[in-house]
């Protein structure tokens, strides 16, 4: 196994959640897009953590750290979406123009 | 090390069978029609990360993801999509049109080439050593509560403050709250 394999699947799942994030109307797939990065960024993380052999696993331990963060911002981007949906009936990030001049 | 040599390795191929399943279903999660499937292959995606996780020997992050992002926030996703999905809207409005699919396809791919040639660049052939055991529990345990003690806490303050900030942001407004 070489490291690079690791990072390139690492890259590619991070292009394909920024493709979704850009591309997706309803807020709960952007929501799940933001997660495919997530996931990107924490398989590289692990990867570099087995390349170094680091007695500390600082590596792992900062995807723990980024897993728990995750779980805390979709409750908070998903209860952010139920109160959109509950006052504009939508949950289409393109119709959120109240701030637009 | 041309790709004879890298399909000479049993370990390749296992790398191999975890991560195209892992590619075409963050793929599919970006891409498809249907809100609920697109969830569903979010788990494949996760799940396929936590068995590169478990081919890389770091055990314990593996069920931490099962745990955590297949069991909770898949969970999250689905009740709300239940509770969004107006019934009005069609499948084919959850993308953007192909004025911004486009270029969004080009700035990914650009960013996945530069990503990936630096990859290439940087590490070459460099190999991971197969890890003879799983990282322990334990190991990891007795590194966050000493090492790592304050992000430790730090996180899981964060975490208190998403509990009570999502109760305050989600609960309904209730008009006779103040007169009570």
């Amino acid at each position: 196994m070489t490291i690079a394999q690791f990072l390139i699947v690492g890259s590619a799942l991070f292009a394909i959640g920024l493709y979704g994030v850009i591309t997706r109307r309803n807020a709960v797939l952007v929501l799940a897009s933001v997660e495919v990065m997530l996931a990107a960024v924490n398989v590289n993380l692990v990867a570099l953590d087995a390349y170094l052999v680091d007695p500390a696993a600082a590596g792992q331990i900062f995807a723990l750290f980024i897993i728990a963060l995750a779980a805390a911002e979709v409750g908070i981007g998903i209860a952010i979406v139920l109160m959109i949906f509950r006052n504009r009936r939508s949950a289409n990030v393109d119709e959120l123009d109240l701030m637009r001049h | 090390m041309t790709l004879a040599d890298w399909l000479r390795e049993v370990a390749n191929w296992v790398f191999l069978v975890i991560a195209v399943p892992t590619l075409i279903g963050g793929f599919k999660v970006v891409t498809t029609s249907n809100i609920v499937r697109a969830v569903l292959y979010l788990v494949v995606t996760l799940a396929g990360t936590a068995a590169l996780f478990l081919v890389l020997g770091a055990e314990f992050v593996a069920w931490t993801v099962v745990l955590v992002y297949i069991g909770a926030v898949i969970i999250l996703f689905l009740i709300g999509i239940m509770i969004t999905r107006a019934p009005l809207t069609a499948e084919a409005s959850l993308s953007h049109p192909r004025n911004v699919q486009v270029p969004a396809a080009l700035l990914s791919v650009v960013i996945f080439a530069v990503t990936a040639y630096a990859f290439i660049d940087a590490f070459e052939a460099a190999a991971i050593p197969v890890p003879e055991d799983a990282t322990r529990a334990g190991v990891i345990a007795e590194i966050i509560f000493s090492r790592f003690v304050i992000p430790f806490e730090v996180v899981s303050f964060v975490l208190l403050a998403a509990l009570i900030g999502g109760i305050a942001i989600a609960r309904k407004d209730d008009p006779g709250e103040e007169a009570a």
